[in-house]
């Protein structure tokens, strides 16, 4: 057991809320989270459709492991058809809504439909209902957690809602629970405004009461925990430095994308590291850091909190961004930073506030920033059109372009379109650093080749968190690859690939799999989850995941086209550092990689491999 | 001797592991609104705060209780309810200078921790060390060698 297997179907057109017996079937072949709502949008609605239309659905999808004692379960997966990508999106987030939800007796959520206006569900256990949001449209993500929190007298409530990005149809806008947290990426919070929905705040007192045999759950769950804490990695390099320690190391690996992509190693990168974080400023004497956190259930606790300089450009005189915030975090430091060329830590943080605030996702923002900076220094955006001067390197035009962008105010609200619309505007799609219209994140991948497999063939566009090889080609983890040559990445990218749809659809944190393999999961699934959970039948769901998507992005009208990269990383060589000379090798790897995938030479699965995988 | 919980909210990261563990051990299943311990977020702050009850030497809950429902564990120290005869009265709720003792509606009685009979789940459950079973006489021990060890350290 340890699903509640239990749905509520939200109808928003007609304001109905209907609980609904789980699928146990699908669940068997899609565990829970990312894997089984990916199975019920499929079979739900047509793959063709708007995004942003009433026919899109959006589900919040908890796993078996959520709510549980499993280090890092506390997971939930927003998956809907995104708007940034039309492709199939599928947004992971941590913090303490996920686990609220399992413990209130669900495992899902389904919105189907569009509210006349704007709504919030409040759920009570098995109380479900549809809320008036009139008082909380308009408002951050913050001040709506907050609102509804007064609003019932009840502080233990757990809120997931859209800040105005959502509510204005910014197109990488993301869903924000718990202040710091998000499912941010490929626009799943437009969604949810699309649909007039704000907020899903949950309050559950049922908890989990259904582990298949709580003994052996203790028990292996606790050996796991030893595994994190023995890790290097798990256990000491991410509570002290956070995903941020990896700023250095990209970078001296001469992967960093740097303005844009022009270059691949960023002269600013140590000042906006996870060691500049522990530095004591000079204005005020405290480090920029704070302390680190974990999101429910997390033995690693990875969490950024820090507190800015009061008297830094961009937060003085605005008290309400002096006090402990999220970040940062090394996407989004990398993102707002080396990919603008900006290497001023507080105003990255204060970047990463807004985005947080009003909910949107600082990878694409910040990548489109770089476009901007980009098309500005080339004379084909001005100063009059954007507003403001907006140089690489500009820690005043950051700042002054979150502000525009969260606010969908001028130049704001072709920022919040992304960068592949908004270089197609202007003239310049090849200056456009996306894959499937998603802006890719951290790692150049012509410094890191499996990356570029990995953005190239990731289902929800680009994306790092679909197939890590940062992991095996940076880090050793499981081994040790060579990350400037092809040979071998395209099973390393599908080996990755499909143990992440596991760690994904079980309700636990990717980031686990530093220390952990599937091995290590499989007994704490086993453990609490009724049927068959070998190893041989979870590397099947994986794929199973994958290929689902796949499919579903396959009705939505890609093709092999769209497997592919920005031309400047297939054709501008790396200028510095140990991948100097090299452009991705992409054309190496795809063919391969279709082929290890039993997909046929066009990227469309054979017969025989949905066949094999029951679809 | 005894042991007492100890407290390091320096430590504490907020993952609520000791709310699972302790619901988990009084009531049989993972519900961190059943916990008997909490762990609160000063968000503006940072920081992370766990606390519970810290068995009062003369307990306030166990003088005030009308039915003698809270009992003295003297192995333990701790200060228990014993459910049969609590009638669920609140009146420990109300004298309890710390918040530490509950209602719980959905079962009428009041539930505090009970040092899990000296085995507490939550400290076994902390992976950081934030909550600890020491010595109750030497609770503050870690202050103390902190304060040493800069004595230690100093220029002399």
């Amino acid at each position: 057991m340890s699903w509640n297997k239990k749905v509520l179907r939200v109808n928003l057109t007609a304001g109905t809320c209907t609980p609904e017996p789980l699928n146990m079937e699908w669940a068997m072949d899609y565990l829970g989270s990312r894997g089984l709502g990916t199975k019920y949008l499929s079979e739900e609605i047509d793959p063709k459709v708007d995004a942003l239309s009433p026919e899109n659905k959006l589900i919040m999808a908890t796993g078996p492991l959520t709510g549980t004692m499993a280090s890092t379960g506390g997971r939930y997966t927003v998956v809907t058809k995104g708007p940034l990508t039309g492709a199939i999106a599928c947004s992971n987030s941590g913090g303490f809504f996920g686990a609220e939800l399992k413990f209130a007796g669900w495992d899902m959520i389904i919105f189907e439909g569009k509210s006349p206006k704007p709504v919030y569900l409040y759920l009570e256990n098995e109380k479900a209902e549809l809320l008036d949001a009139g008082h909380l449209w308009g408002k951050s993500t913050w001040h709506t957690e907050e609102a509804i929190k007064a609003g019932h007298q009840d502080p233990q409530i757990r809120v997931s809602s859209i800040g105005q990005a959502g509510e204005n149809a910014v197109l990488y806008a993301g869903v924000v629970n718990d202040l710091h947290r998000a499912a941010g990426r490929s626009g799943v919070g437009a969604v949810m405004g699309s649909k007039n929905l704000k907020a899903v705040a949950v309050r559950g007192t049922r908890g989990v009461a259904n582990v298949r045999d709580m003994t052996e759950f203790l028990k292996v769950t606790a050996e796991k925990k030893k595994v994190l804490a023995d890790n290097g990695v798990t256990g000491q390099g991410l509570p002290k430095y956070g995903t941020q320690v990896l700023m250095n190391v990209i970078n001296e690996s001469g992967a960093l994308p740097t303005r844009n992509s022009r270059d691949v190693q960023f002269e600013g990168a140590g000042k906006i590291s996870a060691e500049a974080m522990h530095e004591k400023r000079p204005t005020d004497g405290k480090p920029h850091l704070l302390t680190n956190a974990a999101c429910f259930g997390c033995t690693i606790a990875c969490g950024r909190i820090s507190q800015m300089d009061q008297t830094h450009f961009s937060v003085v005189n605005k008290p309400e961004y002096w006090g402990a915030s999220g970040g940062l975090e090394y996407e989004a430091a990398w993102s707002l930073g080396a990919a603008n060329g900006v290497n001023d830590l507080e105003v990255l943080q204060y970047a990463n506030i807004l985005c947080n605030e009003y909910g949107m996702d600082p990878i694409s923002f910040g990548a489109t920033v770089g476009a901007v900076m980009e098309l500005y220094e080339m004379g084909v955006l001005t100063k009059e059109q954007i507003g403001i001067e907006a140089p690489f390197g500009s820690a005043q035009a950051l700042a002054g372009l979150v502000e525009m962008t969260a606010k969908s105010e001028g130049f704001g609200k072709e920022i919040g379109q992304g960068s592949k619309r908004l270089c197609e505007k202007f003239g310049h799609p090849e200056l456009s650093m996306t894959v499937k219209g998603q802006e890719y994140p951290a790692y150049d991948p012509r410094g890191i080749q499996g990356m570029g497999l990995t953005y190239a063939t990731s289902n929800r566009g680009a994306c790092h968190v679909r197939s890590y090889t940062v992991a095996s080609e940076i880090l050793g983890i499981p081994i040790k690859t060579d990350p400037l040559v092809t040979d071998g990445k395209p099973g390393l990218v599908m080996a990755f690939q499909d143990a992440t749809g596991v760690f994904d659809s079980a309700g636990i944190c990717l980031f686990t799999s530093f220390a952990w393999g599937l091995a290590d999961i499989q007994p704490q699934i086993a453990a609490a989850c009724e049927g068959d959970w070998s190893m041989e039948k979870l590397n099947l769901v994986g794929e199973r995941v994958w290929n689902i998507e796949k499919q579903f992005n396959l009705a939505a009208g890609f093709t092999k086209a769209d497997d592919t990269l920005p031309p400047r990383l297939l054709k501008e060589a790396a200028k510095t550092g140990p991948a100097k000379g090299l452009v991705n090798g992409l054309d190496k790897m795809l063919p391969e990689y279709y082929q290890i995938r039993g997909w046929d030479t066009e990227g469309v699965p054979k017969a025989e491999t949905l066949a094999r995988l029951g679809l | 001797m005894q042991k007492s919980l100890h407290i390091d909210p320096i430590k504490c990261t907020g993952c609520l592991q000791c709310e699972m563990a302790c619901s988990y051990e009084h009531t049989g299943v993972i519900n961190p609104s059943k916990s008997r311990i909490k762990v609160f977020s000063f968000e503006h702050e940072g920081r992370k705060v766990p606390y519970t009850c810290t068995q009062c030497a003369d307990a306030w809950c166990m003088q005030a209780c009308p039915v003698d429902a809270i009992k003295l564990d003297t192995v333990t120290g701790a200060k228990f309810v014993v459910e049969a005869t609590c009638v669920g009265c609140k009146v420990c709720t109300i004298s309890c200078p710390f918040g530490t003792i509950n209602y719980m509606a959905d079962v009428g009685k009041v539930q505090k921790c009970d040092l899990c009979s000296g085995d507490p789940k939550c400290a076994q459950a902390c992976p950081t060390g934030a909550i600890t079973y020491v010595d109750a006489d030497w609770t503050g021990l870690d202050k103390m060698r902190a304060w040493a060890s800069r004595a230690n350290t100093a220029v002399l």
